[in-house]
């Protein structure tokens, strides 16, 4: 209470870092700005899919997405070091363990129809239950070898996903993934919420936004607690981290198990929004996406990995809306100097190279260097 | 009989290529310490040109080998000024991501190079095969092992026996203090690349010599080489070359009996296998069988 009459005095008094008591300076939105841009930010992102096109709506839910499937990430490879090439295995553990117990029996496709209540915590826990068992192993390799291995992980995964036919429909043929019902409440009707129509990607976009929020607010505390210091400090030095009595295996061991936990959820709701899943979708590429998540928009920052989703995922619409402009086939084939896919895949290519070499911090850094620069304005530092 | 010696020579054909792979990454790897994730891209280029110079030219397999092996070295020089240099002194992982980028902007190159055709190198052995010991084997098998054989022994002799050899492995050893014996470690680093460039080329040739043309996705075949590497230790050339014959032959040999003694294992299971025995070394040996074990000082 104090605390907050105290704070807002001194933002309005324009010393917004002038902190009185420890809680308030250990807050995570401790600026009067930051909490202001949440607010206009979740208002918007609110209001935003009443104003889009459907196919918009659902590139949202996706931005979401990858948010998740990206903090996870960089949980595991910005904050505890431990670089992973794993990341598509362990979504497609989560989305099948989603669509075995939320989705329904098909032919020879098991499914049990349970609730989304059930199988969405499953979805990331059962992965998390998987990567604690593969973690011991890991923690063994470290920088190069262990990002081999876990390649090794993809292919091995890929190729289990293909065999499994009762859960995954096997190669080429797929499966249906889970059914959204929460609760009893069937996320894909369409309803009318006081005469205004709410479809089902208008649904899935809400459903997908606030698990973001609550997963990437549990991150970005988990970041600052014993365990998140202990992550760093792993990956600064590990070394004279287990000197100081942070258990490498533990920590390691949790920091994959976190990772996938979020990969798995990612995985689960990223298989409701493709529609129908097959074994290929979690390939080497996929993993690929992810690491462009948190190399482009920086490494261990929260914000940065979301900003990393954001732009992994719009970039292809952008693209796709430049292609007029450009001598480029707007189909898959080989018309122009190259078509759209191709220049999606290339700029890709071209970004992680350019973000590492010129900006390692990513798109997080771009924004600390514009905020720095008017913090100081008009002067130059 | 024959189809047990059969198997052999075909694994320990495609070992050959394997272990090729395999120096293309430790030479890098030795001399900047990075893992270069571009090698399957180099590799699918290295036999686009074969097959540009071969089939679109109409050159001589050799010398639209060779000529393709220099275009790649060029390759892989200006990749190594572009994109890694100015990752020299940054933690290896992230100039190994660089080298993921670059994967990907190579691959999309030699898609687009390629087109929609199958690529085809024009070599000389095709499908023949020979009498050995009474089994059937392709020529191409035999041809892949004597030449990553040889291959790998010049490059063996190049790095023991020449000034510029020496030079190399001095700046694989210390960069700093070959910088002050005067040597270019740039240029070292360059030349890695390029050397590298060149053997997969070679691999890459030699890889889609024997089939009836392959796709740009081929390229994937090249990671195989990662878990040879491991296997064989990532900074040494010995360790690949035992690695990718064991690697080649365990493959060989599952693709001929996994499908009648264990076909509960799948389809293609072949196709996993090297990352099933790199998992396995990794758990007995960090270091693989032939690696430095890394000393760390406090």
């Amino acid at each position: 209470m104090s605390s907050a009459a105290s704070k807002s005095r001194n933002t309005t008094r324009g010393r917004p870092r002038l902190y009185t008591n420890y809680r308030s300076e250990m807050a995570i939105f401790n600026t009067g700005a930051k909490r202001l841009w949440i607010v206009i930010g979740f208002v918007a992102l609110v209001v935003l899919p009443f104003f889009l096109a459907r196919d918009l709506v659902a590139l949202g839910a996706t931005v979401f997405i990858f948010s998740i499937g990206g903090i996870g990430l960089n949980l595991l490879t910005g904050y505890a070091g431990q670089v992973s090439l794993a990341q598509a295995f362990f979504l497609g553990v989560g989305a099948y363990t989603a669509a075995v117990l939320g989705g329904e029996s098909r032919g020879d496709v098991i499914g049990l129809g349970w609730d989304m209540a059930i199988w969405l915590p499953l979805a990331g826990l059962v992965p998390a239950i998987v990567a604690a068992i593969i973690a011991p192993l890991a923690a063994r390799v470290r920088g190069l070898y262990l990002a081999i291995l876990t390649l090794g992980l993809v292919f091995i995964g890929e190729h289990i996903f293909k065999e499994l036919k009762p859960i995954t429909g096997g190669a080429g043929v797929g499966r249906a993934p889970a059914e959204p019902v929460l609760f009893g409440f069937n996320l894909f009707e369409n309803r009318d919420v006081g005469g205004i129509e709410i479809d089902r990607f208008t649904m899935l976009y809400f459903t997908c936004l606030v698990i973001f929020v609550v997963m990437a607010l549990l991150a970005r505390n988990f970041t600052r607690s014993r365990f998140g210091r202990s992550f760093a400090a792993v990956r600064d030095r590990d070394i004279a981290a287990e000197v100081m009595g942070v258990s490498l295996l533990r920590t390691k061991t949790l920091a994959f198990a976190i990772s996938a936990f979020y990969a798995g959820i990612a995985g689960a709701l990223l298989s409701i929004i493709i529609g129908r899943i097959s074994p290929e979708t979690w390939n080497f590429f996929l993993s690929i996406d992810f690491l462009a998540v948190i190399f482009i928009g920086g490494l261990a920052t929260i914000t940065g990995s979301i900003m990393g989703a954001v732009f992994v995922v719009l970039l292809p619409k952008l693209v796709n809306s430049l292609t007029g402009f450009l001598p480029i086939d707007p189909g898959v084939g080989q018309g122009g100097l190259l078509n759209v896919f191709e220049l999606q895949t290339i700029i890709f290519g071209v970004l992680i190279i350019v973000f590492l070499i010129l900006e390692p911090r990513g798109l997080y850094g771009l924004w600390l260097r514009v905020r720095n620069y008017f913090k100081a304005w008009p002067f130059s530092y | 009989m024959g189809e047990l010696l059969g198997s052999l020579i075909r694994g320990l054909g495609i070992g050959g290529v394997y272990a090729m792979l395999g120096v293309s990454f430790v030479i890098i790897y030795r001399a900047t310490g990075v893992v270069n994730f571009a090698t399957p891209a180099l590799m699918i280029l290295g036999a686009f040109f074969t097959g540009y110079f071969g089939v679109s030219i109409g050159l001589p397999f050799v010398v639209a080998v060779i000529l393709a092996m220099i275009v790649l070295a060029a390759i892989g020089m200006l990749s190594e000024r572009v994109a890694l240099r100015p990752m020299v002194g940054r933690p290896a992982f992230s100039a190994a991501t660089v080298t993921v980028g670059l994967f990907i902007v190579l691959l999309i190159l030699a898609g687009r190079l390629l087109g929609s055709e199958l690529l085809t190198v024009n070599d000389p052995f095709g499908l023949n095969t020979l009498e050995f010991l009474g089994a059937r084997v392709f020529t191409v098998d035999i041809a892949r092992l004597i030449v990553g054989l040889v291959a790998i022994g010049l490059v063996g002799l190049f790095l023991t026996r020449s000034r510029t050899g020496l030079a190399m492995r001095a700046t694989a050893f210390d960069q700093e203090t070959s910088l002050a014996q005067g040597i270019n470690v740039g240029r070292m680093f360059g030349l890695s690349w390029g050397i590298s460039g060149a053997m997969a080329a070679l691999a890459g040739a030699m890889l889609v010599a024997g089939t009836s043309g392959v796709e740009t996705t081929f390229a994937l075949v090249a990671l195989k080489a990662l878990p040879v590497i491991i296997l064989g230790g990532l900074d040494s050339i010995k360790g690949s070359v035992v690695a990718g014959l064991i690697i080649g032959i365990a493959e060989s040999l599952t693709r001929t009996y996994q499908p009648l003694y264990a076909p509960w294992l799948g389809a293609n299971f072949d196709v996993i296998v090297p990352y099933i025995i790199m998992i396995l070394v990794l758990m007995i040996r960090p270091y693989g069988l032939y690696g430095t074990k890394e000393v760390v000082r406090v």
